[in-house]
């Protein structure tokens, strides 16, 4: 795990998270914008799988539990196609706002999945 | 409405949904990898992660679906969390060793940013709010 991606990677699910939420709010339905950036967020937990498979070899070990970790990042790589399927299908503003929910709680999990791979706090 | 899904997953509730859902994903990666790892540290505590994970499931599911029965099996697994979360809060404080190991609803949710007890109480206002009309 590389501590700079993580974090940055964490604060762009939140704007993102924090933006569909409002958008979703004031009645806009999932646009490319707003898609495309969730879509975008799935793309970085791909990245951070790639650099987690790959780190251990490198001598980047987790200080924490690795089945915990892995735990965390296949839930947090699922939730955001699953959001962006419901926005397909029900194009509401709703669906904005759960685009943006489920950016949250990627936001979340990948501040968990630091703390697991370098911060191991019992 | 429409013929497969309740007016409970309309409007603002396809949020709550959508929250509930995470819930249950979250309350199930915990419950899977605690089980997996180390069963026997704590069976109570992962015990209780699990049968969190299956009323997270079971109220999502029966939000979405329509009927009366449905409605009831909602209000069911709802209350059955609000209890859970306020009675495994109130445990945690008082007798932290109880609960050696986390569950979603050790300190009220508290690693959970407190979602699993303000979920139930707004759960419970749709549902109010969603009664169905005779």
């Amino acid at each position: 795990m590389i501590e700079w991606f993580t974090w940055v990677q964490a604060c762009f699910a939140v704007a993102v998270g924090v933006i569909a939420i409002v958008l979703g709010l004031i009645g806009k339905k999932p646009n490319d914008l707003t898609m495309g950036a969730t879509a975008f967020v799935a793309v970085l937990l791909v990245a951070q799988l790639v650099i987690a498979i790959v780190s251990p070899v490198f001598g980047n070990t987790p200080t924490g539990n690795v089945l915990e970790f892995y735990t965390y990042l296949v839930t947090a790589i699922l939730i955001p196609p699953l959001a962006i399927i419901y926005g397909l299908v029900d194009r509401t503003r709703w669906s904005t706002a759960v685009l943006g929910v489920a950016c949250c709680a990627v936001a979340v999990m990948v501040v968990r999945m630091n703390q697991i791979w370098f911060v191991q706090v019992a | 409405m429409t013929s497969t899904t309740s007016s409970r997953s309309t409007g603002v509730g396809r949020v709550l949904i959508a929250v509930y859902a995470l819930l249950a994903l979250a309350a199930t990666g915990r419950a899977f990898f605690q089980i997996a790892s180390d069963f026997n540290d704590a069976p109570v505590a992962y015990s209780l992660s699990a049968l969190a994970a299956v009323v997270y499931i079971f109220a999502t599911i029966a939000l979405i679906k329509k009927g009366d029965a449905w409605y009831r099996v909602a209000w069911v697994t709802i209350s059955f969390e609000l209890l859970f979360v306020l009675t495994v809060g109130v445990l945690t404080l008082i007798d932290p060793e109880l609960f050696p190991e986390k569950t979603v609803w050790s300190y009220f949710g508290r690693g959970y940013g407190f979602v699993p007890l303000v979920l139930p109480i707004v759960g419970m206002i749709w549902l109010y709010i969603k009664r169905p009309r005779n």
